[in-house]
């Protein structure tokens, strides 16, 4: 579904831009949709009636009000565009500039922008006026140079985000000249952003030059605009409110109808979804019971006839993981393989119950050290995971938060068990000393980024042995890793799992991984297992034919000799 | 009568800028020399943070040159007008590690493909045409060239980034990492794809990895860098089967075999050599 579908279905947004389109239309057609002249007073008529020819009727001085609406409409979105054009002209393509190229341009702009964003705009327009003169135009025009560095800015950013985008590099060196890689790779993806910030700086312009017009100091009298009609109604508030009422509406729904679109085009155009809104109200399905005719089930995991599904946009479920019967038995590894996309972590997640929003267990049974696990309340679940099931996770870096320390991090779910400040600190210490760190308070002390990526990981294998856990699951835990780091965090785990008893699931699509730490292995393609047994038995003599091309594509062994 | 070699590094340095203000430069490459012949493949193996990476862009002119030169054929290439710079783009191309984001997401792939072809000034038609060729060269079906990128998989946009490296018969690509984001069947029908274009147009490589399994098994000529040096550098089977430098022997005894009782072997071995010892 392409983003011009989606604004079509966002009833909110088409209403606006009929509204808009009514308008702009409206204006347009002026001299057309009355014969009225919106600057002839009949003083006969003033505070007339609508009748024939006149729908609105009359203001203080006899003048028709629907063709000073419509003639209005001509200046007040007039001036809305100018303001908008200019700040377009100046802001989109200096940002532009100032983000691909960077360097001086950029300094010497985005000083200069600073400059021009801290100035108050309504003084400025007030003393700009008091020089030029009542020139609505002009005014417009400064209005646009004050908007400008919203455009400057917007693009600006995006810009300095892709600048580093791989598809750019490999744009240079086929061979583009720079404006080409501007025009062709650049501008595609500022434009949604940019529409939306239009939508969104004509309604401030509408707003902002209507309230010019109502303090008197936009236009000379003689040019019909909504907020002069405004002002003017305002002096007979008492006496006629409805003089005030057209141009109020009139301005009011426009620019209602400008941040409607501009937040309908975001969603359309950013794909921000609203569908799963009415999903969840949904009650979950059922649980399809698991066949426990098999094989005896396992003391510390225990998975039978597994199943994971997936709610979809329209409602309906798809099932992604299917019938999966999986055992760890304390102290033993059991790693569980397959490419991306086989099923492999959602069976993991759903063990350690941290299915993403939309996923959930659709059928069978988990039992983690013989409790059963699926429809566990949060509570359990919570309980369940600080001292039985702990998880490795395959990106260490991004699994710490950036702006705290790793001691943070690490002491304040040791506290939230009761432990007072300085003993947590200390156990802290003692399990970053049993994950081989030997300067401990050193990198209690240091915030993510000033530690390597084998450090992160084994912190937070410390962090996951801080509840004394008997079932460890590590998804893809060296994946991220370069192989000597991977060499000891793989030792390390083997350790680990030697002095505690642990038990493990490893998710890892590396062979090798599985043949240097696991016992027993777990092939996965398209959601089901298809084929288990002992780590020897399986890679050495694959039964089934996609294990087989599995280890067909291990490519050529190194010749290296392990002696010397 | 000496032939000079298709890419030629002598000595090369390069600084990234220290962060903050009059910090101090850091540096990633520290005088490194390579040759890359014509029609052969040189793979480039060493860890995260080694400056592999660098040593590529720096030859695709995507970061200065401290000091030290780079020659394409005999003609230096190490400080040349973004002109001159462009003109080059017909005989080096490139194959990044990340297929997602090495193609512009918002623009359909025979876009992205006859870019290259817009580059050397050919006209519409013809690089259309083109791009049904390069397609179907890579195994794709020409109707890929209306679809965006998100609409193929991991392996396929890696087949795209190829065509595109491709188009206009380049005489030598650098491969930074191009099947390490891919899954292990795929990893190895896009190598073998790699090996066939060479076989058929002479097409040489720069292959940039950090797994020397895949290194080996592609290169002719490998080179394992650390810390911005070159440590070792020979043959292929010389360097994986009988390498020189500890650091070359303790990056191929740490990574894993997939049988469990060499494994053992070799897991032993590597805690013989290198108890103790912290990457």
């Amino acid at each position: 579904m392409n983003a011009w579908h989606r604004f079509l279905r966002n009833p909110l947004g088409v209403l606006s831009a009929l509204v808009l389109l009514v308008v702009i239309g409206a204006a347009l057609a002026a001299p057309l949709l009355t014969d009225a002249r919106p600057d002839a007073a009949v003083l006969r008529d003033a505070f007339g009636a609508a009748r024939d020819g006149h729908p609105l009727g009359f203001d203080s001085a006899g003048r028709d009000i629907f063709s000073r609406l419509v003639h209005g409409a001509r200046n007040t979105l007039g001036g809305a565009v100018l303001a908008l054009a200019v700040a377009v002209a100046l802001g989109i393509p200096a940002g532009l500039l100032a983000g691909y190229a960077g360097r001086w341009f950029d300094a010497v702009s985005s000083w200069l922008v600073n400059l021009v964003m801290a100035l108050p705009a309504m003084i400025v327009l007030l003393a700009s006026r008091a020089v030029l003169g009542p020139t609505v135009w002009a005014l417009m025009i400064i209005l646009g140079v004050l908007a400008a560095p919203s455009f400057f800015r917007l693009v600006r950013g995006i810009v300095v985000n892709v600048r580093g985008e791989l598809y750019l590099d490999a744009a240079r060196v086929a061979g583009l000249p720079a404006w080409r890689i501007i025009t062709r790779h650049v501008l595609v993806v500022v434009r949604a952003p940019i529409i939306i910030q239009l939508a969104l700086v004509a309604g401030v312009a509408l707003g902002l030059q209507a309230g010019l017009e109502f303090i008197g100091v936009g236009s000379s009298g003689s040019l019909p605009t909504w907020g002069a009609m405004l002002n003017e109604g305002f002096q007979y508030v008492q006496r006629a409110p409805r003089l005030m009422l057209w141009p109020g509406l009139a301005l009011g729904l426009t620019s209602a109808a400008l941040v409607l679109l501009a937040s309908a085009l975001r969603d359309a155009l950013e794909d921000r979804a609203t569908g799963p809104r009415q999903a969840r109200r949904r009650l979950p399905a059922d649980v399809r019971p698991a066949r426990l005719d098999g094989e005896p089930r396992a003391a510390l995991l225990s998975v039978r006839s597994l199943a994971v599904s997936y709610r979809l946009p329209d409602g309906s479920e798809r099932e992604v993981v299917h019938d999966v019967d999986l055992d760890v038995e304390p102290g033993r590894i059991v790693g569980l393989v397959g490419e991306s996309g086989s099923g492999k972590t959602q069976t993991a997640f759903s063990i350690l119950g941290i299915l993403p929003e939309g996923g959930r267990v659709s059928g069978g049974s988990i039992t983690v050290d013989g409790t059963e696990v699926v429809g566990l309340g949060a509570r359990d679940w919570r309980r369940l995971r600080t001292s039985v099931v702990a998880y490795v996770p395959q990106e260490p870096m991004s699994n710490l938060d950036p702006s705290f320390t790793i001691g943070s991090q690490l002491i304040e779910p040791i506290r939230a068990a009761g432990v007072s400040r300085a003993a947590a600190r200390q156990r802290a210490a003692d399990l970053l000393r049993a994950v081989e760190i030997r300067d401990p308070d050193r990198v209690l002390r240091s915030y993510p980024h000033q530690i390597s990526g084998g450090m992160a990981q084994r912190v937070l294998i410390a962090a996951a042995m801080a509840g004394d856990p008997r079932l460890l699951i590590a998804d893809e835990p060296t994946t991220a890793l370069d192989v000597t780091v991977q060499a000891e965090i793989l030792a390390l785990l083997r350790r680990l799992q030697r002095e505690r008893g642990l038990g493990v699931l490893l998710v890892t699509h590396n062979l090798g991984v599985v043949a240097d730490l696991c016992d027993t292995v777990a092939v996965m393609r398209q959601g089901r297992i298809v084929e288990t047994g002992p780590v020897a038995e399986v890679l050495g003599a694959p039964r089934h034919d996609y294990t087989r091309s599995l280890v067909d594509a291990v490519l050529d062994e190194l010749p290296l000799t392990e002696s010397r | 009568m000496t032939t000079s070699p298709l890419l030629r590094l002598d000595r090369v340095r390069v600084n990234f800028p220290g962060k903050g203000w009059r910090a101090a430069p850091t540096e990633v490459l520290k005088g490194v020399d390579l040759v890359v012949e014509a029609g052969q493949t040189h793979g480039l193996v060493g860890e995260s943070g080694s400056g592999k990476t660098t040593i590529g862009r720096a030859v695709l002119g995507l970061v200065p040159v401290a000091a030290g030169t780079i020659h394409l054929d005999g003609s230096p290439i190490h400080a040349l007008t973004s002109r001159r710079r462009r003109a080059l783009s017909r005989d080096l191309q490139v194959i990044f590690q990340d297929p997602y984001t090495s193609l512009n997401p918002a623009r359909p792939v025979g876009d992205t493909l006859a870019e290259p072809l817009y580059g050397q000034g050919q006209r519409p038609r013809e690089a259309r045409q083109r791009v049904a060729g390069l397609l179907e060269r890579v195994g794709l079906p020409a109707g890929a060239m209306d679809r965006l990128p998100r609409e193929f998989s991991g392996g396929q946009r890696q087949r795209i980034a190829i065509a595109r490296a491709l188009a206009i018969g380049p005489r030598l690509i650098v491969c930074d990492e191009p099947v390490s984001a891919l899954d292990l069947t795929t990893q190895r029908t896009v190598l073998d794809l790699l090996q066939e274009i060479q076989r058929d147009t002479g097409v040489a490589y720069l292959f940039i990895s950090h797994d020397l399994a895949v290194v080996r098994h592609i290169s002719h000529v490998v080179s394992v860098i650390r810390h911005g040096e070159i440590v070792e550098s020979g043959t292929a089977e010389q360097v994986t089967a009988e390498p020189k430098h500890p650091y070359t022997r303790r990056l191929l005894l740490s990574a894993p075999v997939a049988d469990p009782q060499r494994q053992r072997l070799r897991r032993a071995a590597y805690e013989r050599e290198f108890a103790g010892e912290r990457s």
